[in-house]
């Protein structure tokens, strides 16, 4: 009889450990060991003495961190490779939310548990896809956790935003996006849907994009934002961090037509309260659908939820005979 | 439909009139016949459907997922049919035409239409089940006007918007032929013997330099009094009462309906007015957009009209004839017919500019908004021409108040924190907000204001800012009232920012027992 995870997977204030392995999954603060599943800012902290996560990852964690924060000692591991730590056999594979992004198979004595970290199942050009991996524990999130998240394909929202710059030539389009993923992926998408015209980048997107590249994903022309005067703007597409799109920044454009990608976008009121005037609803995590769907797909008998809206999940999962618990990690789920 | 539903989530989402305006001209220049036509009977809140009620969809859209959930989500989403639209399972790729919706519809019995909606939210993506939604059970609140469409389709036609208003109640959806018109493929549908509305005509606000060179004794000079503009047109064929921007308000004043027991088109002011005596605006607009009014609240509140103004006298078109003949005609049918619920706006009469400015300086009346003054000779042209009709409104009444709380515009201003919350102080020494203005500053005020607004930020909440209480405006405004809405029991009309009193601290800001004197 294998060891239920629960015995050997725990919450603590510095988050998810697993204690034969003594390491931190994605930890909340600075620990000696610590398996990274992606690099947005609240699953990669600064400081850890030892880092495992993959190679892209390690490469965007630098890039935004700078090489001395990042971590003291920083191992790649490739998705599909296993790797030993104190008799816990640990493998990444993709997770489908950004680039480098990997959810972590732990096998420790005949019990699998898996952590998804963030994930999604839509089709994105920038990253590796999401791959069901059958565990007796299934660690998920619950970003969008409410069946009235479900997510239209991104390429029908680019094809939305298209038909706006046709309609009004003579306006700047403004699209609010994190910085790392979401940013690369409405480039990606631009160009699948035919667009080829050079894009512009406010200078917080200017470093992850170059990294992108580096790492071999193509985003076409891309141009400063900050140098570029209002009339080489006009009928434009600039892309910038959501806190930028409706503020002083966004000056520089010609009467900009604001337009936001997130998952949020789907309610209307979230979207007018931002001032937006284009929702885009393009999302880097599992709808509703998805989220079920991959419950079901990995065969897991019981699912832990580590934070989003956990209490209509956890509902929907007894309904399907799966055993659900949430985790209440804070701190997770910042970005989106 | 899917093309309506996208015009109703860009119009929700557009900040200014412009873009709206851009968006609706877009929809009718491509949209077919006759489901354009159709969209703009929602838009202009022409069409009903009483068998589609929101409780009937709520039960429908809990049978499709589960209680426990759809009571998550609407308390997640808050809207009722964006919830229903957003947890029905499923996306649908053939939406029905709007034709055949409205159609259906009509032509269903009632205990068959849960089924047909059920049928068509199955083949349509969220945000047409949105659309749908709003549509049959006439949520439809678009965030734009019938006004708003109308000068859409003027700017479609090359035409000036009140060509359209002139024939607009003569018509019924979905319209086909004022398209037709509009695209120059029709002659202009004809309104017939219906009680249509006529362009009115409307006045300048006089400026200093106006005052200096008028001839003054080529006007006559009435009262402008504090109600709604209104056209009242009764023919053998109906009896219409209007708005000045055409809106049929006809059912929310039956008594003025009853009372239009003649055949002509006359011009006035819509009032409360109690034994000869008129009220104050906020009485009037106790009795606005109702759809139905009791009789308790005709009671309290009676309307009544100020005529001051004759287009028609039966079928004859007196609008080519100068004011001075028009009024005469007006006086002596008023006398000839003494109309229940009216009488004329009297003439004042003056020898001299200096004995209006004294009569203007004095009228603090509460119905009075100030002067009208008309050119004898003035035919009834429609629009706004300069020169023959000015407003001369009295001084607004001002106050000190304390910036609260700032807000970021829309469109051109939406980096800019350009809506401010003032407040005056209470009886308790704590400020409470009176109102909120966003206008009466110049561009650099403005820069200067949203500079000081980012440093002196105290909270925020979402896209509000509270500020340190430091900075005081002279707020002008037309009249003070009592309201529900605001914490200290007041509201202004048409507040606006006189002055920014860098000069005055803001302990020294008025008090709310000043702000109660005024009304």
């Amino acid at each position: 009889m294998s060891p239920h995870p629960q015995s050997w997977l725990k919450t603590t204030p510095q988050g998810l450990y697993c204690v034969p392995g003594d390491f931190h999954i994605d930890p909340l603060r600075a620990v000696p060991r610590a398996v990274i599943t992606h690099a947005h800012a609240d699953h990669a902290r600064p400081g850890n003495a030892h880092v495992l996560a993959t190679g892209a990852t390690l490469a965007i964690m630098q890039t935004r961190m700078g090489a001395e924060r990042a971590g003291g000692a920083l191992q790649a591991l490739a998705y599909g490779e296993t790797l030993a730590v104190n008799g816990v056999q640990l493998t990444l594979y993709p997770a489908g939310h950004v680039l480098g992004s990997a959810q972590l198979l732990m096998e420790y004595e005949g019990a699998r548990a898996v952590v998804s970290g963030d994930y999604k199942r839509q089709p994105d050009p920038t990253c590796t896809p999401f791959e069901p991996i059958a565990c007796d524990v299934f660690v998920t999130e619950a970003t969008f956790g409410l069946p009235v998240f479900r997510h239209p394909e991104a390429a029908d929202e680019i094809r939305r935003l298209l038909a706006s710059v046709a309609l009004f030539p003579e306006r700047t389009h403004v699209i609010g996006a994190y910085a790392l993923g979401k940013c690369q992926r409405v480039i990606a998408t631009l160009r699948e849907c035919g667009y080829h015209a050079p894009i512009y980048l406010h200078g917080a997107h200017v470093a992850v994009c170059d990294t992108y590249r580096a790492l071999g994903i193509d985003l076409g022309d891309l141009r400063p934002a900050t140098v570029a005067d209002k009339a080489a703007l006009k009928g434009a597409i600039v892309l910038a961090p959501p806190s930028a799109i409706a503020d002083r920044w966004a000056r520089r454009l010609e009467d900009p037509v604001v337009c936001m990608a997130s998952g949020w976008m789907r309610i209307r009121q979230r979207a007018k309260a931002g001032g937006v005037e284009l929702p885009l609803i393009i999302s880097d995590h599992a709808d509703w659908d998805d989220l079920l769907r991959t419950m079901r797909e990995t065969g897991a008998p019981e699912v832990w939820v580590t934070h989003g809206a956990e209490e209509a999940l956890i509902h929907a999962a007894g309904k399907l005979q799966i055993k659900a618990k949430a985790l209440s990690l804070v701190g997770y789920g910042e970005e989106e | 439909m899917k093309q309506f539903s996208d015009l109703l989530e860009r119009l929700l989402y557009a900040p200014g009139r412009n873009t709206k305006i851009a968006l609706l001209r877009a929809y009718f220049a491509t949209a077919p016949d006759p489901e354009r036509g159709y969209a703009l009977a929602a838009i202009a809140g022409a069409l009903d459907f009483p068998g589609a009620k929101p409780a009937m969809l709520k039960t429908l859209a809990e049978a499709q997922s589960d209680p426990e959930l759809f009571a998550l989500s609407y308390d997640f989403v808050g809207d009722l049919a964006e919830t229903i639209a957003l947890i029905w399972p499923g996306t649908g790729t053939t939406p029905p035409d709007l034709p055949h919706v409205i159609d259906a519809l009509r032509a269903a019995k009632r205990d068959a239409i849960p089924a047909l909606i059920a049928g068509w939210l199955d083949l349509c993506d969220p945000s047409t089940r949105i659309a749908l939604i709003k549509l049959i059970t006439g949520g439809l609140r678009v965030g734009a006007s019938l006004r708003l469409a109308k000068l859409a389709l003027a700017e479609m036609g090359l035409m000036d918007v009140n060509q359209i208003e002139e024939i607009w109640h003569g018509l019924a959806p979905p319209y086909t032929e004022l398209f037709a018109w509009i695209e120059g493929r029709g002659p202009r549908p004809e309104p017939g013997d219906t009680p249509v509305f006529r362009p009115v005509m409307l006045a300048h606000p006089i400026e200093d330099a106006d005052i200096e060179r008028l001839n003054w004794l080529d006007y006559r000079a009435e009262w402008k009094w504090d109600g709604i503009r209104v056209q009242l047109v009764a023919t053998p064929h109906g009896k219409r009462l209007y708005t000045r921007t055409a809106e049929d308000i006809s059912g929310s004043f039956p008594e003025i309906i009853d009372a239009m027991d003649f055949h002509a088109v006359l011009d006035g002011e819509l009032l409360v007015i109690r034994d000869d005596e008129v009220a104050p605006f906020s009485d009037l607009q106790q009795r606005l957009g109702r759809k139905s009014v009791t009789a308790a609240i005709r009671e309290k509140f009676p309307a009544g009209i100020k005529l001051y103004d004759m287009l028609f006298e039966g079928a004859e078109d007196l609008r080519a004839l100068p004011f001075d003949t028009r009024r005469a005609r007006l006086e002596n049918w008023v006398t000839t017919h003494r109309p229940a619920r009216m009488d004329i706006s009297p003439l004042i009469a003056f020898n001299a500019q200096h004995e209006l400015a004294a009569l203007r300086e004095g009228a603090r009346d509460a119905a009075i908004e100030g002067l009208m003054l008309k050119r004898g000779d003035s035919l009834y042209l429609a629009g706004r021409p300069k020169g023959p009709w000015w407003k001369w409104k009295r001084a607004p009444l001002s106050l000190d108040a304390v910036l609260m709380y700032a807000q970021r515009g829309h469109g051109k201003r939406s980096s800019f924190y350009s809506d401010y919350t003032f407040g005056v102080w209470n009886e308790a020494g704590e400020l409470v907000p009176v109102g909120k203005a966003y206008s009466g500053y110049t561009d650099a005020e403005l820069l200067t204001l949203d500079r000081w607004i980012r440093n002196h930020t105290i909270a925020r909440f979402g896209p509000v800012r509270e500020v340190e209480k430091e900075m005081v405006f002279e707020v002008g405004f037309d009249a003070a009232q009592l309201s529900t809405r605001h914490k200290s029991g007041v509201a202004l009309r048409f507040p606006r920012i006189l002055r920014i009193r860098t000069d005055k601290p803001a302990a020294e800001a008025d008090r709310l027992e000043q702000v109660l004197k005024l009304i």
